[in-house]
Parts: structure tokens; C-alpha cells; sequence
């Protein structure tokens, strides 16, 4: 079996984050770290590749990004990846949910897996989109927000929490599974495989070499303009009540509440 | 003139009450934008006519419905691929709720459109729908306009109000689709089943959290009645959390996690931002602290200056009787 | 409730009659422990990846590219370079103004404008705060505080640069990575084992736990900075100790974006600190302008209080909340935004306290050894002097196959840094005696460059001072958000983001005296520490620990607990300060 993981560098959580004064676009300065949801994907692809039940001959890590992005391909790589794929090129920059999951779908293509699996969401904003774009371009089943996942015979039995509860989803593979954080608790990696990343094979692939149609991607080929930004509403500043007759008071919050129609 | 298509959920005989308020939503759009509501419904032989025609009452005027798995999103994206190939939708909105984004990103890889999600507000400008989410914590809003021919929109939970519009009952039509390879490949196994022990706090639409000012972790079961009688569930801040008081499932802020509900109740909570940045984005914030200094005061919509102890249970026997009576 | 020996006098107990549990030789140093193949072997191993252990690293590298015979035996990885915060530069915090020489030593074919500053100092101020309302310029500029020719820089920014410097010179940067044990066998450093990951809230491991591992080098830099964790270790263990305890100053910092750029340096002595020497509150502010093309004027404020402080209710934090309500700042910094917030000890033992600065197969660089000069509030630039130093050190003794590095010592009192370290030796102590009469003294001793009088200051133990109880922290202001700040909402923009089951990396003794506890709780500016809401007034009683808001400032390593690293990663996430 072979499992390719998508990854992406993010900026930091950590950090503030601000809209640019002088270009109106989020200051995209900082550090940028691999997206901490996509640690859970690797970890999920090592955890097939050592439980025993099926043989996995590579754990390939995934990203489209400048070349900053390496730095996420060796922490990927730290993790556990056998070797991974850098695709980068100019003609990708400014692209939308939409024109990356097409991009990363190419990609994918060339190395026919048998299973991709990602992070769910990451701490940019994107979330539980990018899996299902990707499937539709490969036609293979998809599903998110997987939080168990147990391979058998060709097939995955996955639990997924949905709007009504724990729904259990048989997928025939070829598949493309989103995780979410609860599936796993990542593995930290050790010195040794930190100091040996960097010589892992890395393979730098540029939007022809996939066989991307630049039209589709890009800012151009991207179908949202999501550049202004603006102030959220101000809220009105609150009320504050002394309590000073609890009855009273309870009577006024109730009526508070019912006005809003938040006792249906 | 242009169209809106909802998806909309359904489980077991009722209609997901997100999918409902994107319904609304889109009612109150396509007439602004000089064009019609529907809704697409994917079921099996319990989607009747009658069932499907009550989603008129919230603005809808035709159901197209197919013979299809539910609780998966590929099938729903082929449906709806046709739909509007067939019928020439220019947007396609999503309630919040995790199957809209599966779908919503599926139609848009499929017919090349637009998608922006967790979106909060939808404007109309120069009769085309202009779509607004939150980013950077909230402290920021970004609009998203299409350049596509259909537009998916795909909102945040709670985002829409359910209201019935007091119209009539929807037309039904029926639609065959064949469905890609690939949508038949995942099979529901089972469907809802539900765990008592993990609390999912994130779709509650009523939240009552406990903070150090219940004193201690038998305060919890003030807070735990409360929520009993608001329809609620029970959240809980790190220090809490870090005193064992209450699971960490439940813990919302920087470390735990992130909640948008309608109300959001919080007893004894001084809100400093560490939690305050996992519940901000709540709807209707109500704080109650025997500390005027608290922080939390800055930014809730009603704060109550008091003894929660005193408060709370003549609250839930109050809230009991209003609903009650 | 009286203790044995520490009476009340008025009256606290000292934080010292409460030891920290934690026993550094048992814990923090041993011999290797992993079998061989599991072993990692590095040319050297340096801990700590501020300006001392980048400059290390940089200078190494420089040395061996032209010597590849050498390089050659040092193995795969001739440099490694750990640090323990998420990325160089994370943990990173100062004024700063800095020297440049240092920087022209070790790249001396690079100007200011290749590497990142807010420019040279044009002109600076020296302000005595009389009170809440007036400031009296202090002119001549006193010597200590004449800075032309150096450059306001940020070390997050500046760290970061170096760190890029010396990755492309072929260093191994090991961020995330602690030093969690001195490794020493039969005498010698042997190289240092990195810290575990994945232990539990009770130390036990987690289903991920990953074990550190032994990094055994031929030579160990340690440059861990104020509070070195190892170091503290190292000094007990070969008795590098000078005989004076090393003692510190708690730093707390803002940025703002300010509306008017602010056009020279300033720093300010006394108000809100009180003069009285039973108060023994010496320090003061420094707000500098960071000016870059292209980018909104910002500016860099902060306040400096010597650790060995009286009252139990003084908080660093919250006097530079007060500070910045003076007249002369507000005119700095209304209509201004904080975009920055960082904590950070500061050794100011200065000569005295310096110990021995090596021992087989090891050295100790920068901030770890003290090497900050308190009158002219300079270190950074020493750090990346020593650090170089040590290359030199190293680099000739590891091509002679051998671990003895006292050499090194000898060239950093050669250098400029222990000759500016023992003019200034005597010109921090003095102000035990009060502002008046300290100041009076230490006048005296700069206008005779150390000279007079001279004679050996003792310091002594920032924790063995006595205490008292005042209402100062009825002047501290409210916060409100905007111009002033409560702790908790700094800590947040630091980026502080520590898993809630982390174990515990404060060693510090739970069960004290209330007041003991009451001091601990203002002096943390990240508010680690608290009473419980039912703590009686007087008595014992139990301090409530929130680690996980911890930034590592290590003031309380000074102040009677021990500081140990948390788990790499863990921590602030610096950029601006």
C-alpha cells in the first residue's frame, strides 16, 4: 500500500496575526509551521504502517507551497515519511480552496496512492474542505472529520463524528481521509530522525511537471475574490445588573433571554 | 434573476434545524436577488411528498428530492451537480454542520465554483451575493465575491436564523441521478450512534460554563440543572478543567476548545482572554461574577454583579416555568 | 507563626527558608545512560541558541571551512546547536541597544545594514522621576548611559538572523530541543542529554512519549542565558562558583506602535521605585524607538528591578503598568498600540559573581555566566564576543585532541569584556545603601573608572533577604485593556500555548508562609503564582502553581524556587522584543 499524506505549512497559531496596514492582505510574515492537524495524518499513516494488518511500502508527505514549505516536508519527514514532494511554482500563489485541492490532485495522480489521508482543518481557516476537492478531481470516496480508522482487507472502517452522533463508514480504498485531532496523539520524533530529515529524498515539482492546466489556479484561476476586509460589527456594550434582590433580578434575566428567544 | 439552492439535512423524519435556517436565509436572499429558494433533499422512501413540502414553510418554493444514502456527501454532490446543470442555480448555501462542508467542497471542485465557508453574514450587492466569515480570531471579516457561474456558500454553525416564513407547501420533483463510481464506494455502516460519555459541546446550541468562582466541583451541579433547563450543555474553563472539577472535554479557550452558541452562560468565569478567544464568537454572551471587576464584563451582553450560588438555582426553577407554562 | 532563625522583624520570613525541591547533582548531571548505538555524536554540542551559543556556532563554522581536516573529525554534525524554544529567537527578549563591535568581529564584512536594527542612537535622556508628574533630565548624560555609536535592535529579530547565519554556515539547529541533563564521566563533559517528551501532567510517560536522547561531543558550549538551567548544575558540580552568589534584576517589556516616531533613547531612574534603602529597590526604566523604513514607528519600554527587593507586594509588571502612566511616556505612547509583551531576568552580579568559566570539556558563554555590565545595561554584545572567544578556545584545543579549555577564561578577562565587567565590578551593590548614598558611591567609582572606592562588594542571595509588607500595590493602576494590561492577557501575546497536561517544571515549595506565597504571586509577571481563594491571612498556606502560563523568565530561580526547562517547544513565541 502506498499512503501519501498532504501537508501544509501554516502560520504559527501562536503568533498574532494582523491584516497588512500598507496592502490590506493578512501579514503573512512569521513563522509558519507544519499545521498541527496534518502531525495526526502522519501519524495515522504510521500507525497503519507498523500496526501489522497491511503492508506499506512508502508514507510519502505532500505540500504546495513557496519554499518555505520544506521546512514542513522535514518535519513530515522527522515523523516518520519515507521521502516527499515539494510542489511549488510560481503560477500557484493566490490560489483558493477550489484551484489547491486541483493542484495537490495532479500532484497525487503521478504517484497513484492507495490512500491519502490530511489534516482536517488548519490553522489558517481552511477547514474540512480541501479532502473532499481533492477526491472529486481523483474520483475516489472521502470523508472527514475521521477520528477512528481501522484497515481491512482493502477496505476502511472509519467513525466520524456528524450532526447526529458517531457514524461508522465503510470506504473502499482507493480513498481520501481527513482527520481530525482526536483520531491520535502524534508522536513527538526523536533527535536521531530530526538530525536525519534533510536527507531523505525531497522532490521538487513544478505545476507543468503535474500536468496543471495554470488557467485553473493561481489568483487568476482561483473563482473567489476574498481580498477586502473589514471591521466586524461593533457590539453594543453590554448590560450589568447589581443583584441586589435575587428575584427581581432572576425575573429580569429571564425576560432578558425569553426577548431573545432563547427559552424555546 | 438567479436561484439559490439549499441543502438540506434530514435525519429520522425532521429536518436539521441548520439546514432549516440556511433555507430562511436563502428565501430572504433569492428575493432580494430577484429569484427563487429550493431546497435538495437525498433520502430514501421516508422523504414523502407532504414531508418535503413542509420546507415551504421556510421560504423554499420547490423540494427536488432524490433515492440516495444519507449522512454521505458525495451522492448529495452529484445530486446537486445535476440539479443545477438541469436547473441553472447560480448559488449553492449550506447550514452549518460538518456534511455542508464535505458537500460544499465537492460541488465546487466539481462544477469549478467559488466556495467560502464558515461564513456569518451574506450581503446582496448589484443583485449578486456577497459572502462574509470571521478570520483572525474574529477580530476581522472578510468578503468573498464569485467570478464562478455558481457560487457555494457554506455557513457557520448557527449562523442562520430558522424562521418560518409562513409560507405554503413546496412543490416536490423527483430527480434521477446516476451516481459516480466513487459516491458508491462509502457505505454507511451505522448511522447516529450516540456516546454518553464524550460531551459534544461544539453543536450545543445553549452552553452553561463553570469557572473557579463555583468554589468547588460539587458547584458544577448548579450549572449542570441550569443547563438541564435551558436545553443546554455544560463547558468549563482550564483552571477548573486543571482542578478536576469537570472533564477536559469540556474546556473551552486558547488550549481547549472553540464555541459559537446562542447563548453562552457563564458562572463564575473572570474571562480572561486565554477563554475568552474559544467563546467570543457566541451569539449571546451572559456572565454571571460576584466580582464587578471581572473582565468578562467588557464583553458580555448581559452581566449579572452577584452570588452565583444564589442565582443559579432560582434561575433554572425560573427557566423551568417559563417554558413550562 | 515565627520561624527559628528569620524573624518577623516587621516582617516576613525570607523565600530561602524554603528550599526548592530539587537536588541539581543527582538530577541534572550523570553519565551517559543510552546504549551505544542509541547514542548521538556531534563535533560540539552547544546549549542554548541565543547570541552567545549563534555566535559559537558561526565562528566554529567559519574556523573549520578552512580547515576540512579538522571538520572531518568532528563527524556529520560538527556544530549542533540546542535551543528549547519553538524557534531561535522564541525565547528571546531585551531593550536592547547594543554594541556592534562584536557583530564586526565575527562578520567583519558585513555592516548595520545587513543584519536587523532600528539604527544607531542619535540622541538620548536620562530622566530622575521625582514623582508620579515631574521628570528631571539629568544632564550631562551620565557615562554609564552614553551610547553613541550603538544601535537599538530587537534580539528576537537579531537571533533569528544569526540563526539563518549559522544554519547556512552548516549548523545544526535543534529547536524544541532541550538540555535536560549535563552528561560527565570520570571528570570530563561528556556532551548533555536532551529532554524527554511526552510525560504527563504527573511526569508519567503518555502513549507518545518519546525518551530524550544522549548527545555525546567532543566539546559542550553551555549558553543557555540568564537563568542556565545546566549551568546552575555545572557550577555545583566542578565548583566553578566565584565565592559571590549571582544574583538578578526581573525585566518586563512592551512594544507599541506609536503614532509620532520617538527620536532618541531614553532611560529613567527613580519614581515609581522608592529611595529608602530598606525598600532596596533599585533599577529603572528604558524606552527605546524602533524606526524602520517601510514600517509603522514603534517603540521599546521597559522596566528594571533588581530582584533582592524588600516588599512583599512589589511586581515589576504592574510598576511598568504605573510607569507608563508618567506624563513624559504618555506622550510617548497615547493613541499608540501594544503589539508586544515579554519577561525576562537579567544577572546582575556583574565580576564578582562570574564564575569559573570552564572545566574539562566544557565552557560557559553569555548571559549564563553573567556577563552583563548592570551600569551601562549592555550584555548582548558580550554574548556574541564570548561566544566567539569560545570558538577560539575550542577550535584549538580540539585540533590538539584536548578537553582543557581553561584558555578560555583567560581570554575573556583579557578581553574587553572582563575589563569593562571589572571597572563596574562594585557599582551595583552600593545601592543596598539606598538611591542617596548609593548613587553618591557609585558616582564616585565611575568617575574613577572603579577605582574608588574599590574593594571587594559581596553580593548576596536575591532569596536570603528579609521581607516587609506595604500597601504598594494599592498605587498599581486598573487595567484596562488598552493603555495598561493585566498579566494574563500579556501572557497570551507572547504566544504562550503549553499543553494543559504538561508536567510541572517549577521546583518551588508549595506549603509556605502566606506572605512568602503573596510575594512569589506579584513578582511572577506571568502570574504562575496565586493564593487560594480561602488562604487565611496569616499562616501557611498552599500556593496554587499555573506552569503552564510560565514564559521562563527565571526570576523565581532568584527568588527562592528552581526553574527547570519545560518540554522543548513550550513557551513564549517572541518575535518583536
Amino acid at each position: 500500500m502506498k499512503i501519501c499524506v498532504l501537508v501544509k505549512e501554516v502560520p504559527d497559531a501562536a503568533v498574532e496575526k494582523r491584516i497588512d496596514a500598507s496592502t490590506g492582505r493578512m501579514d503573512r510574515k512569521g513563522e509558519k509551521n507544519l499545521n498541527p492537524f496534518d502531525t495526526h495524518a502522519i501519524e495515522a499513516a504510521m500507525q497503519i504502517k507498523e500496526g501489522g494488518v497491511v503492508e506499506v511500502e512508502e508514507v510519502i508527505a505532500v505540500t504546495m507551497g513557496p519554499d518555505s514549505a520544506v521546512r514542513a516536508l522535514h518535519k513530515a519527514v522527522s515523523l516518520g515519511a519515507d521521502r516527499s514532494v515539494h510542489l511549488s511554482d510560481d503560477s500557484l500563489a493566490g490560489s483558493d480552496v477550489a484551484a489547491t485541492g486541483y493542484a495537490l490532485a495532479k500532484t497525487l495522480e503521478k504517484e497513484s496512492p492507495d490512500l491519502v489521508l490530511l489534516g482536517q482543518q488548519s490553522d489558517d481557516g481552511e477547514c474540512y474542505t480541501i479532502g473532499a476537492v481533492v477526491a472529486d478531481h481523483l474520483g475516489m470516496p472521502s470523508l472527514t472529520q475521521v477520528i477512528k480508522m481501522d484497515v481491512e482487507d482493502g477496505k476502511l472502517r472509519c467513525e466520524r463524528q456528524a450532526e447526529y452522533g458517531y457514524d461508522t463508514v465503510a470506504v473502499e480504498l482507493p480513498a481520501v481521509i481527513s482527520v481530525g485531532d482526536a483520531i491520535n496523539e502524534p508522536r513527538y520524533p526523536s533527535l536521531k530522525a530530526i538530525m536525519g530529515a534533510k536527507k531523505k529524498p525531497l522532490e521538487a515539482v513544478s505545476a507543468g511537471d503535474a500536468g496543471i492546466d495554470a488557467a485553473l489556479v493561481g489568483a487568476e484561476g482561483s473563482s473567489v475574490d476574498c481580498g477586502s476586509f473589514k471591521a466586524p460589527p461593533s457590539k453594543e456594550a453590554g448590560q450589568i445588573i447589581e443583584d441586589e434582590d435575587t428575584d427581581e433580578t432572576v425575573e429580569k434575566i429571564v425576560a432578558w433571554l425569553d426577548e431573545r428567544k432563547l427559552l424555546s | 434573476m438567479s436561484d439559490i439552492l439549499v441543502y438540506v439535512l434530514h435525519y429520522e423524519g425532521t429536518f436539521n434545524k441548520n439546514s432549516l435556517g440556511a433555507v430562511t436565509e436563502g428565501a430572504r436572499l433569492a428575493s432580494e436577488i430577484d429569484g427563487e429558494c429550493h431546497a435538495v433533499v437525498v433520502g430514501g422512501d421516508d422523504l414523502t411528498d407532504e414531508l418535503c413540502a413542509t420546507i415551504g414553510g421556510h421560504g423554499a418554493t420547490k423540494v427536488f428530492r432524490a433515492t440516495g444514502p444519507e449522512g454521505l456527501a458525495q451522492p448529495v454532490v452529484d445530486v446537486m451537480a445535476k440539479v443545477i446543470g438541469d436547473n441553472g442555480h447560480s448559488y449553492a448555501l449550506f447550514g452549518g454542520g460538518l456534511l455542508g462542508f464535505e458537500i460544499g467542497a465537492g460541488l465546487a471542485a466539481r462544477l469549478k465554483a467559488g466556495v467560502t465557508m464558515e461564513v456569518t453574514a451574506i450581503n446582496v450587492e448589484d443583485g449578486k451575493l456577497v459572502a462574509e466569515r470571521p478570520i483572525l480570531q474574529d477580530s476581522s471579516i472578510s468578503e468573498s465575491r464569485y467570478r464562478s457561474d455558481v457560487g457555494v456558500i457554506i455557513g457557520r454553525l448557527n449562523a442562520f436564523e430558522t424562521k418560518e416564513s409562513g409560507g405554503g407547501s413546496a412543490t416536490v420533483e423527483t430527480v434521477d441521478v446516476e451516481f459516480s463510481p466513487f459516491s458508491e464506494k462509502a457505505t454507511m455502516v451505522q448511522r447516529g450512534e450516540q456516546r454518553g460519555e464524550d460531551v459534544n459541546i461544539e453543536d450545543a446550541p445553549v452552553l452553561v460554563a463553570g469557572g473557579r468562582g463555583l468554589g468547588k466541583a460539587e458547584g458544577f451541579e448548579l450549572c449542570e440543572q441550569l443547563a438541564g433547563a435551558l436545553g443546554g450543555a455544560v463547558a468549563a474553563t482550564r483552571a477548573v478543567v486543571d482542578a478536576g472539577w469537570y472533564p477536559y472535554s469540556t474546556q473551552i479557550g486558547q488550549t481547549g476548545k472553540t464555541v459559537a452558541p446562542k447563548l453562552y452562560l457563564a458562572a463564575g468565569i473572570s474571562g480572561a482572554i486565554q477563554h475568552k478567544v474559544g467563546m467570543q464568537a457566541s451569539e449571546n454572551i451572559v456572565a454571571i461574577n460576584k466580582d464587578s471587576n471581572a473582565p468578562i464584563f467588557e464583553f458580555s451582553d448581559l452581566g449579572i454583579v452577584g452570588d452565583l450560588n444564589k442565582i443559579l438555582p432560582k434561575l433554572t426553577d425560573a427557566v423551568k416555568a417559563k417554558k413550562g407554562g | 507563626m515565627s520561624q527559628s532563625n528569620g524573624s518577623r522583624n516587621g516582617g516576613v520570613p525570607a523565600p530561602s527558608q524554603y528550599p526548592p525541591p530539587v537536588d541539581a547533582l543527582d538530577e541534572f548531571v550523570g553519565p551517559p545512560t543510552d546504549a551505544e548505538d542509541d547514542r548521538i555524536e556531534v563535533g560540539v554540542a552547544i546549549v542554548g541558541g541565543g547570541q552567545a551559543g549563534m555566535a559559537c556556532a558561526i565562528r566554529l563554522l567559519q574556523l573549520l571551512e578552512d580547515d576540512p581536516a579538522l571538520a572531518e573529525q568532528l563527524g556529520e554534525v560538527p556544530v549542533a546547536v540546542l535551543e528549547k524554544g519553538k524557534v531561535a529567537g522564541a525565547h528571546q527578549m531585551s531593550g536592547a541597544v547594543m554594541n556592534p563591535a562584536a557583530i564586526k568581529q565575527l562578520f567583519p564584512d558585513l555592516g548595520p545594514d545587513d543584519w536587523p536594527n532600528y539604527g544607531p542612537v542619535e540622541a538620548e535622556r536620562v530622566y530622575f522621576m521625582l514623582n508620579k508628574k515631574r521628570a528631571i533630565p539629568l544632564v550631562p548624560t551620565p557615562p554609564p548611559f552614553r551610547n553613541h555609536g550603538n544601535y537599538v535592535i530587537s534580539v528576537a529579530e537579531l537571533n533569528r538572523w544569526l540563526a539563518e547565519k549559522a544554519e547556512e554556515a552548516g549548523a545544526y539547529i535543534l529547536s524544541e530541543t532541550v538540555g535536560a541533563k549535563l552528561l560527565v564521566s570520570d571528570g570530563v563533559v561528556r556532551g548533555v542529554r536532551s529532554g524527554d517528551k511526552g510525560r504527563d501532567k504527573q511526569g508519567e510517560p503518555l502513549g507518545n512519549f518519546e525518551p530524550g536522547s544522549d548527545v555525546l561531543a567532543k566539546a559542550t558550549v553551555l549558553s543557555e542565558g540568564c537563568w542556565g538551567h545546566l549551568t546552575g548544575a555545572a557550577i555545583k558540580e566542578f565548583e566553578l562558583g566565584s565565592g559571590d552568589p549571582q544574583v538578578w534584576a526581573l525585566g518586563v517589556k512592551e512594544v507599541w506602535e506609536v503614532e509620532e516616531p520617538l527620536e532618541k533613547i531614553i532611560h529613567t531612574l527613580g519614581w515609581p521605585l522608592r529611595p529608602q534603602a530598606k525598600y532596596r529597590e533599585f533599577g529603572g526604566s528604558w524606552i527605546y524607538p524602533m524606526n524602520r523604513e517601510g514600517e509603522k514607528p514603534r517603540v521599546s519600554i521597559g522596566y528594571v528591578v533588581r530582584l533582592n527587593y524588600a516588599d512583599v507586594r512589589i511586581s515589576v509588571h504592574d510598576i511598568l503598568q504605573q510607569f507608563k502612566h508618567h506624563p513624559l511616556v504618555e506622550k510617548i505612547l497615547q493613541g499608540g498600540k501594544r503589539v508586544g509583551w515579554g519577561a525576562k531576568a537579567i544577572p546582575e552580579g556583574g565580576y564578582w559573581a562570574m564564575p569559573t568559566l570552564h572545566a574539562p570539556g566544557m565552557v560557559i558563554a553569555g548571559d549564563g555566566a553573567g556577563m552583563v555590565n548592570v551600569p551601562t545595561l549592555k550584555g548582548v554584545h558580550y554574548a556574541i564576543k564570548s561566544g566567539y572567544l569560545a570558538a577560539e578556545t575550542l577550535y584549538r584545543q580540539l585540533k590538539a585532541g584536548s578537553t582543557d579549555f581553561s584558555a578560555y577564561d583567560d581570554a575573556v578577562h583579557d578581553s574587553s569584556i572582563g575589563k569593562d565587567l571589572y571597572e563596574s565590578r562594585n557599582m551595583e551593590q552600593p545601592f543596598e545603601k539606598g538611591l542617596v548614598v548609593g548613587g553618591a558611591i557609585v558616582n564616585a567609582m565611575v568617575v574613577t573608572k572603579g577605582r574608588f572606592p574599590g574593594g571587594h562588594w559581596k553580593t548576596h542571595r536575591d532569596s536570603e533577604g528579609a521581607l516587609l509588607k506595604t500597601d504598594r500595590h494599592l498605587k498599581y493602576p486598573k487595567p484596562d485593556g488598552k493603555y495598561t494590561f493585566d498579566k494574563l492577557s500579556s501572557v497570551f501575546i507572547t504566544g504562550n500555548e503549553t499543553r494543559d497536561d504538561a508536567p510541572n517544571h517549577i521546583r518551588i515549595e508549595k506549603h509556605v508562609d502566606r506572605d512568602v506565597a503573596e510575594m512569589w504571586a506579584w513578582m511572577c509577571p506571568a502570574g504562575v503564582y496565586e493564593l487560594p481563594e480561602d488562604a487565611p491571612e496569616e499562616g501557611p498556606v498552599d500556593l496554587i502553581v499555573n506552569y503552564t502560563n510560565c514564559v521562563q523568565c527565571g526570576a523565581i530561580t532568584a527568588k527562592g524556587g528552581r526553574l527547570t526547562p519545560p518540554e522543548g517547544g513550550d513557551g513564549p513565541l517572541y518575535t518583536n522584543t
